[in-house]
């Protein structure tokens, strides 16, 4: 840790984060605009998560940090290396060890407990940046709750579609006040963001704006009610461990149109293989 | 001047062990948590902890006269810029403040309003309050041995106008609960 501050970032810029997190944690959904700082990644890969973490973290932490669910792809590996390196923390790979969680697009699916913290990564904050650029105007439209044009969105889905076709990014509504952004997550775990019992942080290195999530805060996904929300996944189980309940990865085994589905939780996925769990592809290949 | 030096003995290891206290404190309002470092004279180790935690020369501060022995520590640790309490981002006092005269934010920046490190005696006899909102599954109860017999009607108020509002730091010798403008309160 020789020349670094702990945890990478200085104090002057913890406090400022700091404040803004717990800001955040005021005012459930809203998005705080906070000053942030050049991180040795480029824009793309965390930063906003990676400061966020930076600023909560501590010599005792446990520090879980995941990629769509993974914790050995290069985004992950690499986080988890910078805070293992910067912060002298203990990194695990299991959910249940972990104290902080840093995601990128998956919330893990063991049930997080209240002494955990989870932390996303978050490309776009804005939930109505795709129906209105201006952020003068988003900013107006949330003080007002103006929230009109994500519900005919979604009814032109229902339009066009006849059902609504948004997979991931699914706007939700924290609080009954604020309409926001879960970032990237499959809205199929969207349902684990209401009443969660850990704190969930938000942290968007380019976009500059940090939001949370209290414990125990009703999180609603936005539908109709004759079009009520619905969490998909792919209708398989998985080739390794035969779970039928846990969100599936495609991928493609041959040029012969093979497919294999498998957790994007690798954790959850080894953990039910240890205990025995066999899936059908990992049955045939033994 | 003489100033009492200590702050945290490890302040970066301080002052995230007392982040974390109010965060935690501030996402479970009503929960007791421990946060304390050596105190000037009149502050508490909780107070003293949390303004070493949050405060610096890039925020403004409000300092009760009650509590003016303490400025020169405030000053040496932290830094801030001296403002009337109606333009603070915290507001350090012994007593409770009129809520209604502090920063509330605005519709669009709910988050640029006050917070107040409210000084208080316990939090084991005076009022109950009876907690409910964000962060807490079931109503949860917090006695507060120092709030003033207005303060429900005063907290009425400050909820009332969410999302803008104050957030209260409650603090009493080495423990901390948070009062985010989230909760609604009750008499307990």
């Amino acid at each position: 840790m020789i020349g670094y501050n702990f945890a990478y970032l200085d104090e002057q810029t913890k406090r400022m984060i700091r404040r803004a997190l717990l800001k955040a944690v005021a005012i459930p959904g809203h998005q705080v605009p906070f000053g942030s700082r050049e991180m040795p990644l480029p824009y793309g890969w965390g930063t906003g998560g990676i400061q966020v973490t930076a600023a909560v973290l501590g010599r005792q932490d446990v520090l879980k940090v995941i990629d769509q669910g993974a914790d050995d792809t290069t985004n992950a590996v690499s986080i988890r290396r910078f805070f293992a390196r910067t912060a002298g923390v203990a990194t695990t790979t299991h959910t249940a060890e972990a104290t902080v969680i840093q995601t990128r697009h998956r919330i893990p699916e063991q049930a997080l407990r209240e002494d955990q913290i989870i932390v996303y990564q978050v490309p776009q904050p804005e939930p109505l940046s795709k129906l209105e650029p201006s952020r003068a105007e988003t900013r107006r439209m949330h003080a007002l709750a103006e929230y009109g044009p994500m519900h005919v969105k979604l009814y032109e889905d229902i339009t066009r579609y006849g059902h609504i076709a948004i997979s991931y990014d699914y706007p939700v509504m924290v609080n009954g006040r604020y309409l926001m952004s879960p970032s990237p997550i499959p809205a199929f775990d969207n349902p684990k963001l209401d009443m969660m019992p850990a704190l969930q942080l938000f942290g968007a290195g380019r976009e500059k704006r940090i939001y949370a999530i209290p414990p125990y805060t009703e999180v609603r996904s936005l539908d109709f009610d004759d079009h009520p929300f619905r969490a998909t996944r792919a209708p398989h189980a998985c080739g390794l461990c035969g779970a039928t309940d846990s969100y599936l990865d495609e991928v493609v085994t041959d040029d012969r149109g093979g497919r294999l589905f498998v957790c994007s939780d690798t954790d959850h996925c080894e953990t039910r293989r240890a205990a025995g769990h066999v899936g059908e592809q990992a049955m045939a290949a033994e | 001047m003489t100033v009492d030096l200590p702050g945290f003995a490890d302040p970066v290891g301080g002052a995230q062990e007392c982040f974390r206290a109010v965060l935690d404190a501030m996402a479970r309002p009503g929960a007791i948590r421990a946060a304390a470092c050596p105190p000037p004279a009149k502050l508490h180790a909780a107070t003293a902890a949390v303004l070493l935690t949050l405060v610096d020369s890039e925020t403004s501060l409000w300092i009760d006269p009650a509590l003016a022995a303490a400025t020169d520590w405030v000053r040496f640790h932290c830094g801030p810029r001296e403002v009337e309490a109606s333009q603070a981002d915290f507001v350090l006092a012994a007593s409770l403040p009129a809520l209604d005269r502090l920063r509330a934010g605005t519709d669009e920046g709910p988050d640029e309003s006050a917070t107040v490190i409210l000084q208080v005696a316990d939090f084991a006899a005076g009022q109950r309050l009876r907690l409910a909102g964000p962060g807490l599954r079931a109503p949860a109860t917090l006695d507060v041995d120092g709030l003033p017999t207005g303060f429900l009607a005063a907290w009425e108020a400050n909820h009332a106008l969410f999302p803008r509002g104050v957030d209260l730091i409650l603090c009493a010798r080495d423990r901390l609960a948070c009062l985010p403008r989230s909760v609604r309160i009750e008499k307990g």
